[in-house]
């Protein structure tokens, strides 16, 4: 028995080394293989992310696909108009409408008079762990901060003079928790702590309007040292799809649509970028090839208001040409949409349908050219909070903890001082009061990859068939892990996965037919008998959303039983799905749970979450968090 | 006859791409390297057991003449898929890990104190450093009792393995 514990090793080895030796050896696996389930785990949350980026494209196809088959008397010229109306952004004389609004007695939350003070701001912060700020106050917040907003350049110049260290955060993306927990670290703006935010403050948690009322607060009151660039997050239509829209329309159903509006247009005037002592650049996504500060500084970057949008429709046609494309929509696509590569070069950026990929040759160049010693940028979201690149050139600056879930990152921010070294600091919301096992981040990833399985069912069973001809309804594990990729081409580790994801397996055959029904478990109110229909909502899930809150012009998150048939007409046609009429009539008709005639939104999408399926029971999964909007 | 082979070479290409799948997910910049000190995790999480003297011993074969600090994929997968198909390094079975606690527990006394666990885990054998001591501490630790019951950490600590 001896020899099983260390083969290599003679016998006149004590017995407690060996006992140790053994313990070590076996513990080290563990250690190993849960490294291998949090990196996995990652993997999965990281393509997902990627995947729902080229929904987007999808989307903008689609678009693209109204615009070709436009013609005046047809029914997709409503659709059509939603889409492409002039946005009245309307008069300064409108934005004073918000004096008329009064606030009630009754309101417990804090009260807001201008010009603001730093313990007016400082009220602001505490009041918003439990309260809410009166929609008369956010207005007023707004109007004051686009004033300020409109006079800045471009590009901020600051400076670390008077031995001031500057206070760099990347992505916040609604995480109020780690807003507070970087002030409780680090301290309040002020004239003694300057702070550079980078970027996408909004969009996926759920504080996003607080993040931007505190940071403008804070902006008003200390003017010179609290310093806003632009994310492609602050981007309308980007909203509409990931969750700032719904956001502000929830928490303030009278005046949210006018809130939205001006936000649209103080989005539009945030700063491209701060450059800190001549040497440091500070941007939200990157650079390309032909990033030129000074022509950016002199571009009217409140014209742009969607840069996406606006960038997609004017290549749509000759998106792989970049060449041709010097515009400022272009010049400003790339600054907040591009992503570092480690190859030289610079290509289209394909996965997020806009800006670029862009290589270590060129960080090299347009550094030299401006004469900056380093990048710094956030946009992707880095396991510890930051990560460089590019021989440490470039920077990357996260700081939203727990973005995709709880545990799955770190969230940094940097401090600065006069000689320009970064130090960081990194932290995780909520790391005292959960027990964050890699376990539960990890059951939430295959939860949403499992509902990414449910969407593509009918392609995988046909991808299964071609390795089962005699149709017995079982293939070999290695046969599903191939085609498994080669249909989702979510680049995932599907071998280690495997035991993740399918249950019972005989003679390492599995029975994919009922795979899939297990998998299948929904949970909706519709009787949906049509199964073909049902995949095909999952897949365009989030692709609807965006489409029905763009129709509904007047935000009142209903939309009518006809514009949903309209839309949802030409977008099978698009997609070439065969479903017919009458199965959409009456889809419409069953989803319009009250049977007023309309369809609310939010109920729409909640109908079609994907509930249970967990197919290895665990006793410790009180509630199930379902990672529905990622 | 036939059938034999091309079930061996199904086999092997099976094995083959298992060993990439778990490669890849290291290799951060897609060039079918990763860095050294990710082997150990690389190799264990195909479900080897070997002991860091043994990992060494494979690191050097596969590494370069002049190390870069970087493993190639193409010196990993032969290497890598000797080990799997010569099921060298395998799993230690819950009774005989049991058995080595037992054997630290000198007075047998059902558990362990935190101070004579660390003893042996810190000096002897191939020894922890602090903070794999600190991380394996935090999770066998009873802590209404301050020590440390082994018999439920193997139990435990099996159970989310077969996850």
């Amino acid at each position: 028995m001896c020899c099983n514990i260390l083969p290599r090793h003679p016998h006149h080895i004590p017995t407690a080394m060996r006992a140790a030796l053994l313990i070590q050896r076996w513990y080290r696996q563990y250690v190993a293989r849960l490294e291998m389930r949090r990196r996995c785990t990652w993997n999965i949350f990281q393509s997902i992310e990627y995947a729902g980026e080229q929904d987007q494209i999808k989307l903008y196809n689609f678009f693209g696909y109204l615009m070709d088959h436009f013609t005046p008397a047809s029914s997709e010229r409503n659709l059509i108009s939603h889409i492409f109306r002039e946005h009245d952004i309307g008069r300064d004389v409108e934005w004073e409408s918000y004096k008329s609004i009064e606030v009630p007695e009754l309101y417990s939350g804090p009260h807001l008079s201008f010009p603001m003070t730093f313990s007016n701001a400082a009220e602001l912060v505490e009041a918003f762990k439990n309260k809410q700020l009166h929609s008369r106050y956010v207005l007023q917040l707004l109007v004051e901060s686009w004033r300020r907003l409109r006079i800045l350049p471009n590009i901020s110049q600051i400076s670390t003079c008077h031995s001031k260290e500057i206070t760099i955060c990347g992505d916040l993306h609604g995480h109020l928790e780690d807003l507070l927990l970087v002030f409780y670290k680090n301290g309040l703006p002020s004239s003694e702590r300057p702070y550079v935010f980078n970027g996408d403050y909004v969009d996926r948690g759920k504080d996003s309007l607080e993040i931007l009322l505190i940071l403008f607060s804070f902006l008003l009151v200390y003017p010179n040292d609290v310093h806003l660039n632009r994310g492609n997050h602050e981007d309308h239509i980007v909203n509409l799809r990931y969750g700032f829209t719904k956001e502000v329309l929830g928490k303030y159903k009278l005046h949210g649509k006018k809130i939205l509006k001006l936000l649209q247009k103080i989005f539009s005037w945030l700063p491209l970028a701060t450059v800190i002592d001549h040497k440091v650049l500070v941007l939200h996504g990157g650079i390309s090839d032909t990033t030129d500060l000074h022509l950016l500084s002199r571009v009217d970057r409140h014209k742009v208001t969607n840069p996406l949008f606006t960038f997609f429709f004017i290549c749509y046609k000759v998106f792989s040409h970049r060449t041709l494309l010097i515009n400022i929509p272009t010049l400003i696509v790339d600054l907040l949409w591009s992503d570092p590569m480690p190859q030289d070069g610079c290509i289209p950026n394909d996965v997020r349908g806009g800006g670029c990929y862009w290589g270590p040759n060129v960080t090299e160049e347009v550094l030299r050219r401006h004469n900056l010693t380093l990048l710094i940028r956030s946009h992707e979201c880095k396991q510890e909070g930051y990560e460089f690149c590019h021989n440490r050139k470039v920077l990357t600056i996260f700081s939203a903890s727990n973005y995709y879930e709880v545990g799955s990152n770190r969230g940094a921010y940097i401090r600065m001082g006069p000689d320009l070294v970064p130090h960081f600091i990194q932290y995780q919301a909520n790391s005292e009061d959960c027990v964050c096992s890699v376990g539960q981040t990890e059951r939430s990833a295959l939860k949403a990859l499992r509902e990414k399985l449910f969407a593509h069912k009918s392609e995988l069973v046909s991808a299964f068939q071609v390795y089962d001809p005699e149709h017995k309804g079982r293939i070999s594990l290695g046969n599903w892990a191939s085609a498994m990729e080669a249909v989702l081409k979510l680049g995932l580790p599907w071998r280690m996965l495997r035991s993740q994801l399918v249950g019972e397996t005989v003679d390492g055959m599995l029975d994919y037919q009922l795979w899939f029904r297990e998998l299948s478990i929904t949970e909706h109110k519709t009787e949906l008998s049509n199964a073909n229909l049902l995949e095909t909502m999952y897949k365009n899930h989030s692709n609807l959303e965006t489409i029905f809150r763009i129709i509904d012009t007047d935000n009142s998150g209903l939309i009518s039983l006809e514009e949903f048939r309209q839309t949802w007409k030409l977008l099978s046609t698009h997609l070439q799905t065969d479903i017919s009429d009458k199965a959409i009539s009456d889809l419409a008709v069953s989803i319009d749970f009250n049977k007023d005639g309309s369809i609310d939104i939010n109920e729409f999408m909640e109908a079609f979450r994907l509930v249970g399926g967990d197919l290895l029971q665990h006793e410790d999964d009180p509630s199930a968090q379902v990672l529905h909007e990622i | 006859m036939a059938e034999d082979k091309d079930s061996a070479e199904a086999i092997v290409s099976e094995v083959h791409r298992k060993i990439s799948e778990a490669f890849d997910v290291f290799d951060h910049e897609f060039n079918k390297t990763v860095d050294v000190r990710e082997i150990g995790t690389i190799i264990r999480s195909l479900g080897c057991f070997p002991s860091e003297g043994e990992l060494h011993d494979i690191i050097a074969e596969i590494e370069e003449e002049e190390p870069t600090g970087y493993i190639c994929f193409e010196k990993f997968l032969p290497t890598m898929t000797t080990v799997l198909m010569e099921r060298r390094f395998r799993p230690i079975p819950e009774d005989l890990l049991l058995q080595a606690f037992e054997v630290l527990d000198q007075q047998k006394k059902g558990h362990l104190e935190p101070e004579e666990l660390t003893k042996y885990l810190t000096q002897e054998g191939e020894p922890f450093t602090p903070e794999e001591m600190e991380e394996m501490m935090s999770a066998a630790l009873d802590p209404d009792r301050n020590v440390i019951f082994y018999k439920d950490f193997v139990s435990m600590m099996s159970v989310d393995n077969h996850r």
